[in-house]
């Protein structure tokens, strides 16, 4: 294994319950830079959870999380700024609602990294250009359709420059036709070299983009590897069973 | 006491007078829907208070002579009425058109079709918004008091000018007048609880 | 003289009582959309003693009827040496009243914007206070338009209730001209008549607000 490649995001044994159902049962891994994890298991299985607690959206019960050296669960920590170099794309895109497109992807800059406004509506419109959607700058996010939206929350997360994004099943609430769209989105990012971590379903991407699967089931790492050796040669017996579920239901064919 | 009597007196008048309204409005002819629009935003533009003296004054004004009491339960119970029927216009309205389809194609007259399967629901459903016309009936009770009816507040008043303590009575009133409302809106939710429909979509509004 | 003489006769001096009624019901409107947005945003994201008393405040203003909080506005006070003016007591009450109302609506408005959104404000860096000035209160103020328009126009006409603490409105110039020529019925008829001009005026003027603002997609409370 190089060490050669930093250690972006630190996750050392993270716990949280919802009342007395522990969903998160001491999970810890590292991403280095550059590199793409996609994370998959059973629904309800705390993957979201997880990742709001990479940036301190949800607050763990115990454990610990590092963002390039900056431990991000430290009380003392300003997390407005470290949410700055995290950047995060939603289930439901969350964009927000009374702001157009480019006013979406450019509030961050001008309320939150204190940028001008000329300087912001350039980079934005960069960054919308990067996905795709410059042409639908002025549209409000009921105006355009889902894979739209979602790749407009992308361009959002973007701007900011972040040194790490985080998809929460990004494609999840789309029509199949429109998961294309978003997941090309995805595969540039990950191979302009941007460290991603992924909840998804979706097979396909992570069999072509990412660097390891994580197999989280009932709240503890199950499994993790390569995609070659998950997919072809599974260790875990749950990991074996899960993935054919998923293969089937997803109707995903096999990538060589 | 008094107030109740009122309060009750006029919520049953605009009861009785609000959901015919609010059948017209939905069911009948055009010009029928016309007239009671019109009924309806008079009674809602105007304030009470003015509407309580209209009626007060109105009534000696045409030789008719009515009590305090009586033309405030008149004055208020018609105001009432007119939101009453907005209250039951849309609850009626949110009933699906199927419901009535169904009713007249096993053979039941429109009327028979509205008495057995549509105000059974539409009523349940009206019990949130008709515990908030509630609460401001037994608010309003309160204004009868200018048109000299002895009600809560001028009783309250006639305490003050002996004992001279204005905001300890005043206070007063205002907790039994709280105690009225809140009392008269657990005991709806109370009764929508019971009269509830297993599944149906009562509890519509998810926050 | 018929009606329509009578009516046009006193004509003058109801619309001196009418700006008095305009004035109370702006003034006491404002009062209350300020503490309203207070008193909602306190108890959304307030601490619970903050949340607490926000709760308590709504639900006492609600649940009294405004001539008892006027009465005790103006004939409570002054035994603790507190003298106020009708006016100001009508302002005060209506005020305070209205703050309660208004702040339940901008409550709905607010808790109608998903968390989804606050929660994507925060994961860009924005503090909660930015959240709530940059994205949760410009959906809000247009979300609850249609119940903030009810609102004034309930507070245009329970102006009216001012007249029984002394204030110089509508009502009490009605009363003050039907007591000098006894025709109490067709005086209050010819009031009548202003508040139903009044509220029409007004709706139409918020409606046209209301068109203005919109944004596509922006889900409007429903309106009563």
């Amino acid at each position: 294994m190089s060490d050669k490649k930093t250690i972006t995001l630190k996750v050392a044994n993270i716990h949280k319950a919802y009342g007395t159902e522990e969903v998160l049962k001491g999970i810890s891994f590292e991403v280095k830079k550059g590199e793409t994890k996609v994370i998959i298991g059973p629904s309800g299985t705390g993957k979201s959870t997880l990742l709001r607690c990479v940036n301190r959206l949800t607050i763990p019960d115990a454990g610990r999380i590092w963002l390039d050296g900056v431990e991000v669960t430290h009380p003392r920590t300003d997390i407005n700024k470290v949410r700055q170099s995290i950047g995060m794309v939603f289930q439901d895109f969350n964009l927000f609602s009374h702001l157009s497109a480019l006013d979406n992807v450019r509030i961050g800059l001008i309320k939150v990294g204190k940028m001008e406004k000329r300087k912001a509506t350039e980079e934005a419109m960069r960054q919308l250009a990067r996905v795709g959607l410059e042409d639908k700058a002025a549209s409000y996010p009921a105006e355009l359709s889902g894979g739209q939206q979602q790749r407009v929350s992308i361009a959002r997360a973007l701007a900011m420059k972040p040194r790490l994004m985080l998809f929460d099943e990004p494609t999840s609430a789309l029509d199949p036709e429109l998961i294309g769209e978003v997941l090309e989105a995805m595969r540039d990012l990950a191979e302009s070299g941007m460290t991603m971590v992924v909840v998804s379903h979706e097979m396909g991407f992570a069999r072509s983009v990412c660097n390891e699967i994580i197999f989280i089931e009932n709240g503890v790492i199950v499994e993790q590897g390569p995609p070659e050796v998950m997919f072809e040669n599974p260790q875990h017996h749950r990991t074996k069973e899960f993935l054919c579920k998923i293969s089937e239901l997803y109707g995903k064919s096999e990538r060589k | 006491m008094v107030t109740l009597e009122l309060t009750i007196s006029l919520l049953a008048v605009g009861l009785l007078v609000g959901i015919p309204l609010a059948l017209g409005q939905v069911y009948a002819r055009r010009e029928l829907v016309l007239l009671t629009s019109i009924y309806e935003r008079f009674f809602r533009s105007i304030p009470a208070l003015v509407l309580l003296f209209l009626f007060f004054f109105g009534s000696s004004f045409l030789g008719i002579s009515l009590s305090p009491f009586l033309s405030a339960v008149l004055a208020l119970g018609f105001r009432s009425s007119a939101y009453q029927s907005q209250i039951f216009r849309g609850a009626i309205q949110s009933i699906r058109q199927g419901q009535m389809t169904a009713a007249r194609s096993i053979g039941m007259s429109k009327f028979q079709a509205i008495w057995h399967v549509i105000l059974p629901q539409a009523l349940r459903r009206s019990i949130p918004s008709w515990s908030n016309e509630y609460s401001s009936v037994v608010k309003d009770t309160s204004l009868a008091y200018a048109v000299g009816v002895i009600e809560l507040v001028r009783q309250g008043r006639y305490i003050i000018v002996r004992t001279f303590e204005p905001m300890i009575i005043y206070i007063t009133i205002a907790v039994i007048y709280f105690v009225l409302t809140y009392a008269g809106n657990r005991f709806l939710g109370y009764l929508e609880g019971r009269l509830e429909i297993p599944g149906f979509e009562a509890k519509r509004r998810k926050e | 003289m018929n009606f329509f003489e009578l009516a046009y006769d006193i004509l003058p001096a109801l619309l001196k009582g009418t700006v008095v009624t305009l004035e109370l019901t702006a003034c006491s409107i404002s009062l209350g959309f300020v503490l309203g947005i207070c008193l909602a945003l306190g108890r959304l994201y307030g601490n619970r003693p903050v949340s607490a008393f926000c709760a308590g405040y709504i639900q006492f203003f609600r649940g009294t009827p405004l001539l008892v909080q006027l009465l005790i506005l103006y004939y409570g006070l002054p035994p603790y040496g507190i003298r106020l003016s009708s006016f100001v007591a009508g302002i005060l009450g209506l005020g305070l009243n209205s703050a309660a109302y208004q702040a339940e609506y901008f409550r709905g408005a607010i808790q109608s914007i998903s968390r989804g959104q606050m929660m994507a404000a925060r994961a860009i860096g924005m503090s909660k206070f930015k959240t709530i000035l940059n994205i949760i209160l410009p959906q809000a103020l247009r979300i609850v338009i249609p119940s903030w328009s009810n609102e004034l126009i309930y507070t245009l006409k329970y102006s009216s209730v001012a007249y029984m603490i002394g204030a110089p409105e509508l009502m009490a110039q009605g009363k003050i001209i039907a007591a000098e020529n006894f025709r109490y019925f067709e005086v209050f008829l010819v009031v009548a008549f202003i508040y139903l001009v009044a509220v029409l005026i007004v709706s139409r003027a918020l409606n046209m607000v209301e068109r203005r603002v919109r944004i596509p997609g922006l889900q409007m409370a429903e309106s009563i």
